[in-house]
């Protein structure tokens, strides 16, 4: 099979996994160096944007997409009948660094079906990192996936080529991950997940320590693919967030793929449940939102029809309006259509001026969703606040090009 | 404002700063920005705010909801945008020449941002030679120097290149078409930038089967037959051989109480089966939930200090806790410790009993209340009873503190009195156990 064929079957077997960060890494370069090539300078760069929206910034690859595993979710698993191929060390070098050199991309993503066993699957993922770093002086973004216990001391090797290290934690429960993934473990995941924060703390804190992935780990779930609400499912990540101080959890919506499992029969993707739950992580983690504080409807699910802030702005109108001018930081921030920059931008300003509702359209935010939730020099919504209701779904977008 | 008294006066020129003159460095930064931009005004607005910031008003940058501010920090988002797409969509080709291969690529930047830009792909790409031609400029690297030179044309880069065609297979590939979101697409990659982008060809095409595709999947899907399951076992926590290590096996599983779900793992004991001296503590922490292993945090610091000084090898000596879960409140980004209750040092203790039926220590050390209450099955207050032997069911026991007891005290003094104390009790445990 040549390349071609090869780089086709296994980007589109990577094509599920959502992470695609490049960001938050060491800063290296090139300049002043014999051989070698690339540079990270904090902050990713997203190279090209498919149809679907999202970002292409590595190469998100699998070394191979045979499996011995059997994820009904999954397009890879054992009993599915795609075609199988198998990238060699060679050619995945060869590929990362042509394209890097072509300014196509900022590093590799690579990932790999499970070979004979974890240690096996590992060792094969390494070689490539190892051969991209230390053959090649490749200087680029590196994420490799990790394979739940693998050993110790080929978790230090991975994390001494990678920027960032992920596992999957798949599924939002255990019952979940038993039932549609019976080989993987929930309690090895989870182990794994813990080994690797206490290298990534150790190499943070301690200067002598060895080098183990500086932009930290990240993980993934299937959002839709079992019953679980959005409570378990955030419910999940906030304790992920604690326990293993995970840079990003990525929410999968469960997507149709062409060779589907008969007991998981393929749907269209829940891809606006899975934006809701995006906005909610980010009311957790930047926001100052606890979890019993989203507005979960009795489903437990987030409105699917508004985003989370606004929801949960609507359910608590005696919290407003809120002064522009006099609120503290945490207030500003839970008003619906105040970012975080926004927020510091307006603090900034406020020393200097009392704000007038104009000023909103200067700092370019949205005056009409604003109005009805804040006070300004000239400005109080009055009962403006009671009519505000909850919008409707808007009708999908039509793909016309 | 300057301040003028009489209104008829003729303006006087206002003091001209006599060589330099200072403005924050955050406005140079600024300034240094916003004049790459094309607006013919940008001379003018970013000399009066200059003027301004010169005049008196330092901190005229905090005010974004001043127009002029707002307007040159907006040309400086532009320009920001524009050298962030350069980086992101500039694609060079491959041209072998003979002193060896160069890479070339046609850019047709917004703004003048060609030699704010080009150090960047200096660190990139310094150990290749490369060219950036734009309409305006272009830059060379020969792995060594930079040079700028005149605008080129698009006719100096060839179209095609040897990986294209992979690039534009990739592209295709990482591509779900049951995803499609055109617009997020055209908001991040807007259409000027498609003609010099080698995979913008395969766009069309992938927008225009997107559809069908994916109702083929959902309304037609090819379904392949479950298959007879091979279960592999999952792989267990590294374990010890015999019969502690088959307990610490069953234990990994554990399901008594709802500790489990939310922690990494079970925390079972570690030392050896015949040891003369156990430990008890209370539950692992965050950090013995992570590694695993008992006493490894911050406690387990202090407690292997105070061993040492006890005379006590830690190596010999088995050390557990009352509840085998960690018990936390998540907290933010943290992981707070949460006292287990009765109820859960009562359930767990079926593995603490079965520890310490196997091991057979002399003597057990409770360290703390909770420890105490699994051991002796009552409430006790340590101040009172620690520090002399307790008759249990097989050997001797003795209370005392629990290191984390002793992480908290907030003055010194307290602290060096009680960890002193803390060391005696261990060595009445030594002595009890016959060693020491």
């Amino acid at each position: 099979m040549d390349v071609l064929r090869k780089l086709e079957i296994l980007a589109d077997a990577a094509k599920y996994d959502a992470s695609c960060a490049s960001s938050g890494t060491e800063r290296r370069h090139s300049l002043g160096a014999g051989s070698g090539v690339g540079s990270t300078e904090g902050m990713g760069i997203c190279h090209a944007y498919a149809p679907d929206g999202r970002c292409i910034s590595l190469l998100k690859i699998l070394l191979t997409n045979a499996c011995i595993y059997d994820c009904a979710y999954c397009i890879n698993r054992r009993s599915s009948n795609v075609p199988r191929a198998r990238f060699s060390v060679e050619e995945i070098v060869s590929l990362t660094l042509g394209f890097y050199r072509r300014n196509c991309i900022e590093g590799l993503f690579l990932s790999s079906g499970i070979i004979r066993n974890p240690d096996y699957t590992m060792e094969q993922v390494i070689a490539v990192a190892r051969s991209l770093r230390e053959t090649h002086g490749f200087r680029g973004y590196i994420h490799l996936k990790t394979i739940p216990d693998a050993s110790s001391d080929l978790l230090a090797e991975a994390g001494k080529y990678a920027d960032r290290l992920s596992i999957n934690v798949e599924l939002p429960t255990e019952r979940s991950l038993a039932a549609l993934a019976p080989e993987k473990d929930a309690g090895g995941i989870r182990r794994s997940m813990g080994r690797m924060r206490l290298r990534i703390d150790e190499a943070r804190a301690e200067r002598r320590a060895p080098r183990f992935a500086p932009a930290g780990q990240s993980t993934q779930m299937i959002v839709g693919a079992d019953s679980s609400t959005d409570q378990t499912i955030l419910s999940l990540s906030t304790n992920l967030y604690g326990a293993y101080g995970l840079r990003r959890v990525y929410y999968s919506a469960f997507s149709p793929i062409p060779d589907a499992a008969s007991h998981l029969p393929p749907v269209p993707a829940p891809l606006i449940r899975e934006h809701r739950l995006y906005q909610a992580d980010w009311l957790l983690r930047f926001y100052g939102f606890d979890l019993d504080e989203l507005p979960l409807e009795a489903s437990g699910n987030l409105p699917l029809t508004h985003d989370p802030k606004l929801a949960w702005a609507l359910a608590n109108r005696g919290l407003f309006p809120v002064d522009l001018n006099t609120a503290p930081r945490e207030r500003l921030l839970r008003v619906p259509g105040l970012g975080v920059r926004s927020v510091t931008r307006l603090i900034a300003a406020r020393r200097h001026r009392r704000l007038r509702i104009d000023d909103l359209a200067r700092f370019r935010l949205p005056v009409a969703k604003l109005a009805p939730f804040v006070c300004a020099a000239d400005h109080h919504p009055g009962s403006g606040l009671d009519r505000v209701r909850a919008p409707v779904l808007e009708p999908e977008q039509l793909a016309l090009l | 404002m300057r301040e003028t008294t009489d209104l008829f006066a003729e303006p006087a020129e206002p003091d001209m700063p006599a060589g330099a003159f200072s403005v924050p460095r955050s406005l140079v930064a600024l300034a240094e920005t916003a004049i790459l931009h094309r607006d013919p005004e940008r001379f003018a607005l970013l000399y009066t705010l200059i003027w301004r910031a010169f005049r008196g008003e330092k901190h005229i940058l905090e005010d974004a909801a001043d127009p002029l501010v707002r307007r040159v920090q907006l040309l400086a988002a532009n320009v920001r945008r524009d050298i962030h797409k350069m980086r992101a969509f500039l694609r060079f080709r491959e041209v072998e020449e003979p002193e060896g291969t160069r890479h070339v690529a046609w850019f047709e930047p917004e703004y003048f941002i060609v030699e704010a830009n080009a150090p960047f792909f200096v660190r990139r790409f310094a150990t290749m030679r490369w060219s950036i031609l734009t309409p305006y400029r272009s830059a060379h690297w020969d792995g060594e120097t930079l040079r700028l030179g005149p605008g080129a044309s698009p006719a100096e880069v060839p179209d095609d290149d040897r990986l294209a065609e992979y690039w534009r297979t990739y592209f295709s590939a990482i591509f779900n078409p049951a995803r499609l979101k055109l617009s997020a697409m055209l908001s991040e990659m807007p259409k000027k930038y498609w003609r010099n982008l080698p995979e913008a060809e395969a766009i069309p095409d992938l927008v225009r089967a997107a559809r069908a595709r994916t109702d083929r999947m959902i309304e037609a899907p090819v379904l392949s037959p479950p298959r007879p399951t091979r279960r592999t076992a999952p792989p267990m926590p590294p374990t010890v051989p015999g019969a502690l290590g088959a307990l610490a096996r069953e234990a990994a599983s554990c399901r008594l109480c709802p500790l489990w779900t939310r922690a990494t793992q079970t925390v079972f004991g570690e030392g050896p089966g015949d040891a003369r001296l156990m430990l008890v503590g209370e539950q692992p922490g965050d950090q013995e939930d992570l590694a695993g292993r008992p006493f490894v945090g911050p406690a387990g610091q202090v407690l292997d200090r105070a061993l040492t000084e006890a005379g006590i090898d830690r190596n010999h000596v088995y050390v557990t806790n009352a509840v085998k879960h960690f018990k936390f409140e998540p907290r933010g980004k943290r992981r707070i410790h949460a006292t287990p209750d009765r109820a859960e040092i009562e359930v767990c203790r079926t593995w603490l009993d079965r520890e310490r039926a196997l091991v057979q220590p002399a003597v057990t050390v409770l360290l703390g209340a909770s420890a105490a209450r699994a051991v002796l099955g009552r409430a006790v207050t340590i101040s009172r009873e620690r520090g002399r032997p307790l008759p249990l069911a097989g050997g001797r026991g003795i209370i005392t503190v629990h290191p984390s007891y002793l992480l908290r005290l907030p003055d010194e003094s307290a602290k060096a009195r009680e960890y002193a104390a803390f060391v005696e009790d261990l060595q009445a445990a030594l002595r009890l156990a016959g060693g020491g």
